[in-house]
C-alpha cells in the first residue's frame, strides 16, 4: 500500500503512460467521484497519453442528491424537534434557499459524523433527542447504514431515524449507456462499490454493449494500471470486466454486506440530479424497519426537484461536458460560492477540476 | 469540586484572592511591591514587535498541551516570526462560571512552564468571569512585546525568486491532536500537538544566518498551504512545493486518510516556515537538524518567479504540477 | 465518499467490534459486514466499518507487476538516450 506511492515508481509509471501510443481516439469514463479526485489531486490528468480522453460520471452520491432532499432535511430541522446528523460533505450543498451549514449557524441542530455509528451513539447518549441520519451513499456506504439500522433494532433504540437517499450504481450505468449522445469506449469502475457488488453485475456492459471495464483501485499507480488494461482491451477489441484492484475487489464481492442491505431495504425509483428519475435506482426501508423512517416520524412536504438556472451539473454528471465547458465554472461558480453540488462536494467533478487546476 | 464563581470576577475580596493566591501564585509572580494598573517596560531598542492573539481552542485539553500552552506559544512565536526577541506578555482570562479550579491550575502551570521555556515574563493581565454558558469554559488573550534584532527586516513580502522554502519539522501535528480529541472516533496513538515556543531554535538561527533568512511564518490556521499562499500573495511570487519531500508523520497521514484531510492544510503550533537565500539553504538545514534531529526539518520547495497576483503550485508524486490553493470553508474550527 | 483506508486488526471484541491500527493510530471499528476476521488481518475501513479483508498476496503481485512495468519504461528510455 505504501509501496505504491513510491516516488520513483510513480514518476516512471506516469512518464510511461504519457508516452504510450494510443492508435485511435478513446474516451473513458471514471464513474466514481473518489477516482475523479484522485486523478486530479495526483496530477494524473496531466499524464494521460495523446488520443485518450477522460470524462467523469455520476459517482458522487452528494452531487446526485437532489435539491429537494436538502430542502426536506432543512424543513425537518425547522419544523420538528430533531438533531440532523450527516457526513461532512453534505454541509455546504445548496438547497433551493440555504444549506445545512447555514441553518446550523441559525441555531438548528446539525452534527457532522464520520460514521453512521456515530449518529447511533448520539441517539444512545441523548435519549431525549431525535437523531436523524442523512443516509446518502452508493453501494460502499449503504451496508454501513444498514448495519447501523440493524444494530439500532437489536438494541431497541427508539430515537434513531434515517432519511434515505441511497443510490444504486448499476441502474445509473444502464441509463448512461442507453443515452445515444454519450460515446464511450470503456469505464474505470469504482473499486469500493465493486468490493461490495463483485464483478458480475457489470457483465451486461461488455456482453450487451461491447464496452470495456476495469475495476480499479484509488492509488495513482492503481489508476495507471487500470488505464493500461482498458487501452489493451479496447485495442484488442476484447471488451470484458477485469479487476485491477485484485487485493480488495473480487468476483463475488461481499455477499454478507449485500444480504444485510437486502434485509433492511428494497429498491425504489429515485431522482438523480441531472438524470431525473431512474427506475429502481434508489432504496427505501422495508415495512419491518419503517419505525426508523424519518419522513414517517417527522413528515414534511417534499417539493419537486428544481434546478438552479444556468447550472450544468446534470450534463457534467452524465459525462456530456467537462467542467470548463460550463459557463459558470470558475466565474460565478467557485468552491467559495458554489452554485451546484459538483463544485461543493468533496468528490464533485467541478471541485476536483478547480481545486487541482494547473493555473 | 471547587469552581469559579461570578464573585471571582466582580472586583471584590474573592477576586483579589483568586488573582493573588491562584493566578499569580501559579505563574510565580511576586506581588510584594503591589499591583498597578499598567506595567512599566524597559526595552533596549527602538524597534519593537507587538502582537496579540486570542485563544478559543476546543477542546481545552488535548494530547501534548492545552489552551495555556497555545496561549504562550502562539504569541511568542508570532514575535519570533518578526525577528524579535520575545520579552513580555499580557494575560487576559475570560472564565465561565462553574469552571473547575483544578483545570484553571493546570492551565496556569502550563503557561508558566512555557513562559520559562520561552524566556518571557507575564507583566500584566486581566481576569473576568461571565455567567454559565457564556464562555465555553475559558477564553484567553495574550499580547506580546519583543525587541527586534538589530538589522533584521523579516517581512511576508520579502519572498523573491531563488529562495528556498524550509519547514522546521513534520506538519499537521496540532491539527490532528485537536481532531483526535474532538472527533467521535476516539482515536488513540502517537498523536501529540507540537505546540511549543520556538525561541531556542529561531534566535540561534537568526544569530548565525542573519540576512539570509528573509521570511519567517508559523503555519497555524490553514497549515503550510495557507501560509505559503499568504506569503506568495504578499510578495507577488509563485512558490512551488514538492509533494515527494513533505515531512508527514505516519500518524498524521493515517488520521488524514481516515478523515479525508490533506496534511498541508492542518495547523502546526510548534513549526515555522523559512524562506531563505537559496545558496545558504543546505547550511541552514544542517544547522536546524543538528539542533534537534527528531524534528526533521527539510527543504520543501523554491520561490520560482514573480507574478502579478501570486500563488503556490505543487509538484505531485506523478510529476504533474497543479495549484495548491487556499482552503475553502471551515476546515477545522477553533483549533487555536 | 468511497474513502477506504487499509488498517490492521489488533483486537477482536465479542460484540462485532474490533480495534484497527494504521500509522500507530488505533480506531474502534465494526466487523459486522465480514464473515470472519482474524487478528493481524489487514482490512479496508469505510465509514467505521471493515468492508473487505486485504489479500496480501494479490497486493504483492500488483506491486511486482507495477515495478516491472516501470522498469520496462526505464529500459526503453535509456535505450533512446544511447
Amino acid at each position: 500500500m505504501n509501496n505504491l506511492n513510491n516516488h520513483e515508481l510513480l514518476k516512471n509509471l506516469s512518464k510511461q503512460l504519457k508516452a504510450r501510443k494510443v492508435n485511435k481516439p478513446i474516451t473513458l469514463m471514471e464513474v466514481c467521484g473518489t477516482h475523479t479526485m484522485a486523478i486530479h489531486r495526483t496530477g494524473l490528468n496531466q499524464m494521460l497519453p495523446d488520443n485518450l480522453r477522460l470524462v467523469s460520471g455520476p459517482g458522487c452520491p452528494v452531487c446526485v442528491t437532489g435539491v429537494s432532499y436538502i430542502d426536506t432535511a432543512i424543513d425537518m430541522a425547522k419544523q420538528h424537534d430533531v438533531l440532523l446528523t450527516t457526513f461532512g460533505d453534505m454541509m455546504r450543498v445548496p438547497g433551493s434557499k440555504e444549506n445545512l451549514s447555514e441553518i446550523r449557524s441559525q441555531g438548528h441542530a446539525v452534527d457532522v459524523v464520520y460514521s453512521p455509528l456515530g449518529a447511533l451513539e448520539l441517539a444512545e447518549k441523548n435519549k431525549d433527542k431525535n437523531i436523524v441520519f442523512l443516509a446518502v451513499g452508493f453501494e460502499t456506504t449503504t451496508p454501513t447504514i444498514a448495519a447501523t439500522v440493524a444494530l439500532a433494532k437489536q438494541k431497541n433504540i427508539k430515537n434513531f431515524y434515517v432519511l434515505p437517499a441511497h443510490k444504486l450504481v448499476i441502474p445509473a450505468l444502464e441509463a448512461l449507456i442507453s443515452d445515444p449522445d454519450l460515446k464511450l469506449d470503456g469505464f474505470i469502475l469504482p473499486g469500493h462499490v465493486s468490493t461490495i457488488l463483485g464483478s458480475k453485475p457489470y457483465d451486461f456492459i461488455a456482453k450487451k454493449h461491447s464496452m470495456s471495464c476495469v475495476i480499479t483501485g484509488f492509488e495513482a499507480a492503481d489508476v495507471i494500471q487500470g488505464v493500461h488494461m482498458l487501452i489493451d482491451q479496447i485495442e484488442s477489441k476484447d471488451p470484458k470486466i477485469e479487476i485491477q484492484y485484485k487485493r480488495v475487489a473480487h468476483e463475488v464481492g461481499n455477499p454478507k454486506a449485500r444480504a444485510l442491505v437486502d434485509e433492511i431495504y428494497e429498491p425504489c425509483d429515485a431522482i438523480w440530479r441531472g438524470f431525473g428519475s431512474i427506475p429502481m435506482s434508489g432504496l427505501k426501508l422495508r415495512p419491518a424497519f419503517e419505525a426508523f423512517d424519518a419522513l414517517k416520524a417527522f413528515p414534511v412536504t417534499v417539493n419537486d426537484e428544481v434546478e438552479n438556472t444556468g447550472c450544468e451539473c446534470g450534463a457534467v454528471l452524465q459525462g456530456k461536458i467537462t467542467p470548463p465547458d460550463c459557463a459558470l465554472y470558475g466565474q460565478a461558480c467557485t468552491p467559495e460560492y458554489p452554485i451546484g453540488p459538483c463544485m461543493v462536494s468533496s468528490e464533485g467533478t467541478c471541485a476536483a477540476y478547480y481545486k487541482y487546476r494547473q493555473r | 469540586m471547587k469552581t469559579i464563581q461570578l464573585a471571582h470576577g466582580s472586583g471584590g475580596k474573592k477576586m483579589y484572592e483568586l488573582i493573588k493566591n491562584t493566578i499569580l501564585a501559579e505563574l510565580g509572580i511576586n506581588t510584594d511591591k503591589g499591583l498597578d494598573d499598567a506595567a512599566e517596560l524597559h526595552v533596549e531598542t527602538s524597534r519593537l514587535a507587538f502582537t496579540t492573539d486570542s485563544f478559543v481552542v476546543k477542546p481545552l485539553f488535548f494530547s501534548g498541551g492545552n489552551i495555556g500552552s497555545l496561549a504562550v506559544s502562539g504569541t511568542v512565536n508570532d514575535l519570533l516570526m518578526k525577528g524579535a526577541v520575545p520579552k513580555y506578555l499580557s494575560l487576559g482570562l475570560i472564565i465561565e462560571e462553574g469552571f473547575a479550579l483544578e483545570d484553571l491550575n493546570t492551565i496556569l502551570k502550563d503557561i508558566k512552564k512555557h513562559c520559562d521555556h520561552a524566556g518571557v515574563t507575564i507583566v500584566t493581565g486581566d481576569t473576568k468571569v461571565v455567567g454559565k454558558g457564556e464562555a465555553d469554559g475559558i477564553f484567553i488573550n495574550t499580547t506580546g512585546v519583543g525587541e527586534i534584532i538589530p538589522d533584521t527586516h523579516i517581512k511576508g513580502s520579502n519572498a523573491k525568486p531563488g529562495q528556498a522554502v524550509i519547514v522546521s519539522g513534520t506538519i499537521g501535528e496540532h491539527g490532528v491532536a485537536v481532531m483526535a480529541k474532538r472527533n467521535e472516533l476516539e482515536l488513540q496513538g502517537n498523536i501529540k500537538s507540537d505546540a511549543m515556543p520556538l525561541t531556542n531554535t529561531v534566535l540561534p538561527l537568526l544569530e548565525t544566518f542573519g540576512a539570509s533568512v528573509q521570511v519567517l511564518r508559523d503555519p497555524t490556521r490553514g497549515g503550510v498551504a495557507t501560509t505559503l499562499n499568504e506569503i506568495a500573495l504578499d510578495s507577488h511570487v509563485e512558490i512551488t512545493i514538492d509533494e515527494a519531500v513533505l515531512p508527514v508523520s505516519p500518524h498524521v497521514q493515517a488520521v488524514s486518510d481516515l478523515l479525508g484531510f490533506d496534511p498541508l492544510y492542518l495547523p502546526c503550533e510548534g513549526r515555522f516556515l523559512a524562506l531563505v537565500d537559496g545558496n545558504k539553504a543546505d547550511d541552514i538545514l544542517n544547522f536546524l537538524n543538528k539542533q534537534d534531529p527528531t524534528n526533521k526539518a527539510c527543504i520543501i520547495g523554491t520561490v520560482d518567479k514573480e507574478t502579478t497576483t501570486g500563488g503556490v503550485m505543487l509538484t505531485t508524486l506523478t510529476g504533474g504540477k497543479r495549484v495548491l490553493d487556499l482552503p475553502v470553508g471551515e476546515l477545522l474550527p477553533r483549533i487555536c | 465518499m468511497c474513502l477506504g483506508v487499509p488498517m490492521k486488526i489488533l483486537e477482536l471484541h465479542d460484540d462485532g467490534f474490533a480495534i484497527a491500527e494504521s500509522g500507530s493510530v488505533n480506531l474502534k471499528i465494526s466487523t459486522k459486514l465480514l464473515e470472519k476476521v482474524n487478528l493481524g488481518d489487514y482490512v479496508i475501513i469505510h465509514a467505521g466499518f471493515a468492508i473487505e479483508i486485504l489479500d496480501e498476496k494479490a497486493a504483492m503481485e500488483t506491486f511486482a507487476l507495477l515495478k516491472e512495468l516501470a522498469k520496462s519504461h526505464e529500459e526503453v528510455e535509456s535505450e533512446q538516450l544511447e
